[in-house]
């Protein structure tokens, strides 16, 4: 890291690494006890681990004057590096989580490895773990290659992606000590919240300076939805996390909002970090790394056009689907389940123009394993977007919603979509980045691809029929006019599917841990670096 | 428009601009008016808030995770309200920062949980669900046993207030004896209690013991209060049902 520094920035990166020491010194010496003084351990501990990488190598020699005509990818090479950290910490969670519903006894009696905590471990260990760190990574890739300018500068990038590691670090260890807000998917207290806005300023900050230095005149589509990402995402995480701390030093606050209002916020969040985060970013990834991996370009360029934008505008009405006949008012489950229906279209369009572009290109698929992924995220991103508008329609909703169907969809998404273009793209980066050919065994990617797919499929299948089952069970009559079944007997109907999603996820995880393994053995035998190079040198300071 | 859009691709900050109008007006048009509509503004008159016990046991109920697997919002359909009780109203949750509405039924509902079950059996339950639930998969959580940290209650109390929850003075001050005296119905101040939140709130030893104040008190205590905060489902549903 420090290594690609020159000299007056090492010492900006010094002063910054000093200030994040200071400030977990503070936090840590205000709050006295709980999870705060562990928070502010962490940020003093990595600060000071900061000071050294870089205080050890500040009269090291300068970098080669010539770097500026370089792409800067030391980032996302770490920013890969945290990604596959996050994947293997997140999908253990997964994993064991999933496994404490089929053998409940086997929870520790030690309340850190409750199912509780460690279920906003799995889902936040994944979602910003390693769906954020992968977008943030390949964010700085696509931005610096569509531009073909060198990123504005070499001291944010890792602010970026150290102070967002050291977010999702915080909120992971808060969970294990019980420290939640509860909102789904945005569990990480006040402070962690507040620090995450001034990291995503700086990275928003950062896109926009190194477009600005663009050598194409037109933006290209990947970095449209990398820019929508970006800036709905700071929208909906400022709005959703809005609280009241009980003490500034103490890790528990409460949220402005309250009841009905609370609800309809958390879900506007809720399905909008799918939308903004699980498939905007995404869909940037696939915009570029599609292309360059299949040789072909975008199939349509305006019906990427109608699909940016009608996913942009439509996605956020759509999170009162999540409160179908409940308190929340009636016309607003209306409009979220209309929406969600009229989402179908830029969604199959999205979708549609991926496998479009293919055509021409189905040997590759063929014979590629690292396209064949990209070709998977794309059918289930069809599949699981059709899936969702049905979900979202009033009658089907009462039937799916609290089962497991609900699991199942949202791990279509997440396992085939996101995990799978991820995969995509890792397999089309990593060698690049290290100037080789190909990734170190080929033949393990093979063998990832077909696990991740056969995981996907059992666990997907299975937890519809669990989600049937159990919407079935608890609304079966009897002739008498009595309910059928007792909670507790849907409990028991779900056992074996339970068994089999645990599988499904187990063969996931050991795809994931062959990958890790692969990229690891790519970087190390070859340390060289990407042989291509901007249009426009950053000027030297 | 297409021309329109080949320009705009040009503009870093036009397209900025763009994508921000476009999300926005989905959230604005649902969000701002449900602060403003009667129907999901009106709070029962009868509705009070938590009591400072049944508030710390709510705490560790989000702490524990409970609502990944519990909803707490029985839906306006006829299963629902035959398994579990009257559907649920915008008003019952006016108070609750967060709400708890839940979005998984890994184990039943607990909006109408109150008065189901004896203190006895959630604490067994809680220590060892398979104890009295054979085919239970929940989790147990034997560490309940361990002291209360009413520590904070006072602080939680008035930022409550602060967001409009109506804990008066009187009720932020004597936070932490209100707890105390919620689990202690021989205690001095347990009348003190029902004065301040009405006169069917639960005073007992939640956990068997009035000698210390537990985790396990809070959480069993906030159990039982779950839909017993207002009468109002009820009214709703038998003027439906005439």
């Amino acid at each position: 890291m420090a290594g690609t520094l020159s000299i007056p920035e090492r010492q900006i990166a010094l002063l910054l690494s000093g200030l994040l020491a200071l400030l977990g010194l503070v936090m840590a010496a205000a709050a006295r006890h709980g999870v705060m003084v562990v928070h502010g351990a962490m940020a003093l501990g990595l600060g000071v681990v900061l000071i050294f990488i870089v205080g050890g190598a500040l009269y090291d020699p300068a970098p080669p004057t010539d770097r500026m005509r370089r792409y800067y990818d030391a980032p996302t090479r770490f920013g890969i590096v945290m990604t596959l950290v996050w994947a293997l910490i997140g999908m253990s969670a997964g994993v064991w989580v999933a496994a404490l519903l089929y053998w409940p006894e086997a929870t520790p009696l030690w309340p850190a490895t409750s199912f509780g905590r460690l279920r906003p471990v799995h889902t936040t260990g994944i979602i910003f773990g390693f769906g954020g760190n992968a977008l943030i990574a390949t964010s700085f890739h696509v931005l610096q290659r569509t531009a073909r300018a060198r990123l504005a500068d070499s001291v944010s990038p890792w602010v970026v992606l150290l102070g967002y590691n050291l977010f999702c670090a915080w909120a992971v260890t808060g969970y294990l000590m019980g420290s939640t807000q509860s909102k789904e998917y945005a569990e990480a207290e006040w402070y962690a919240d507040l620090w995450l806005v001034v990291i995503w300023v700086t990275y928003f900050i950062l896109y926009l300076r190194t477009l600005a230095r663009r050598a194409e005149p037109h933006i290209y589509v990947a970095n449209w939805y990398y820019l929508a990402f970006i800036l709905v995402v700071a929208m909906l995480h400022i709005v959703n996390n809005l609280a009241l701390p009980v003490r500034l030093t103490t890790a528990e606050s409460f949220p402005i909002w309250a009841g009905v209002q609370d609800a309809m916020v958390q879900w506007w969040y809720g399905h909008n970090a799918v939308a903004f985060f699980l498939t905007s970013g995404f869909l940037g990834m696939l915009y570029y790394f599609l292309p360059v991996r299949s040789g072909r370009p975008i199939w349509s360029y305006r019906l990427s056009i109608l699909s940016f934008w009608g996913i942009t505008f439509f996605y956020i009405w759509v999170g009162s689907h999540h409160l179908h006949y409940t308190a929340l008012p009636y016309w607003a489950q209306t409009l979220g389940m209309t929406f969600s229906v009229m989402l179908l279209v830029p969604s199959w369009a999205s979708a549609g123009n991926a496998i479009a572009t293919l055509n021409g290109a189905w040997h590759k698929v063929r014979d590629d394993a690292t396209l064949r992924f990209m070709f998977v995220a794309a059918v289930f991103y069809g599949l699981s977007t059709f899936e969702g508008s049905f979900l979202a329609i009033r009658p089907v909703n009462s039937l799916s919603h609290y089962t497991d169907w609900t699991v199942g969809h949202v791990h279509s998404g997440t396992l085939g979509w996101v995990a799978m273009i991820i995969f995509g793209a890792l397999y089309t980066l990593v060698p690049q980045l290290s100037g080789r050919e190909t990734m170190a065994s080929p033949r393990a990617v093979e063998w990832h691809f077909w696990l991740a797919v056969a995981g996907t499929l059992v666990y997907v299948v299975s937890m519809w029929n669990a989600g049937i089952t159990q919407g079935l069970m608890w609304r079966t009559y009897q002739e008498s006019g009595a309910l059928s079944y007792s909670f507790l007997e849907s409990v028991r109907a779900m056992a074996p599917y339970y068994l089999l999603r645990t599988i499904g996820g187990a063969l996931f995880l050991t795809g994931m841990v062959i990958c890790v393994w692969n990229c690891r053995a790519t970087m190390r035998v070859a340390p060289g670096a990407a042989t291509d190079h901007p249009l426009v040198a950053q000027p030297a300071e | 428009m297409l021309r329109l859009h080949y320009n705009l691709e040009k503009l870093s900050m036009g397209l900025v601009g763009a994508i921000i109008v476009a999300a926005s007006i989905g959230g604005l048009v649902e969000i701002a008016p449900l602060f403003t509509i009667d129907e999901t503004v009106a709070v029962p008159d009868d509705l009070r808030p938590h009591t400072p016990l049944e508030l710390a046991g709510r705490e560790i109920y989000i702490r524990e995770g409970c609502y990944a697997c519990h909803s707490q919002m029985v839906r306006s359909l006829a299963d629902e309200i035959d398994r579990y009780g009257p559907y649920s109203l915008a008003g019952e949750s006016a108070y609750d920062h967060p709400m708890l509405w839940g979005s998984k039924r890994t184990g039943p509902d607990l909006a109408r949980l109150g008065g189901k079950y004896s203190d006895l059996w959630h604490v067994e339950h809680l220590v060892d669900p398979r104890s009295v639930v054979p085919a239970s998969i929940m989790p147990a959580y034997p560490w309940l046993a361990r002291p209360l940290d009413t520590g904070l209650l006072h602080d939680k109390l008035a930022t409550l207030a602060r967001l409009g929850v109506p804990y008066d003075e009187a009720m932020i001050a004597a936070a932490k004896t209100d707890a105390l005296a919620q689990s202690r119905p021989d205690s001095d101040g347990a009348e003190a209690v029902t004065v301040r939140y009405g006169g069917k709130v639960a005073v007992r030893a939640f956990d068997g013991d009035p000698e210390t104040l537990t985790e396990m008190d809070a959480v069993v205590a906030y159990l039982q209060s779950l839909g017993t905060l207002t009468e109002a489902p009820y009214r709703v549903l038998a003027e439906d049902r005439p």
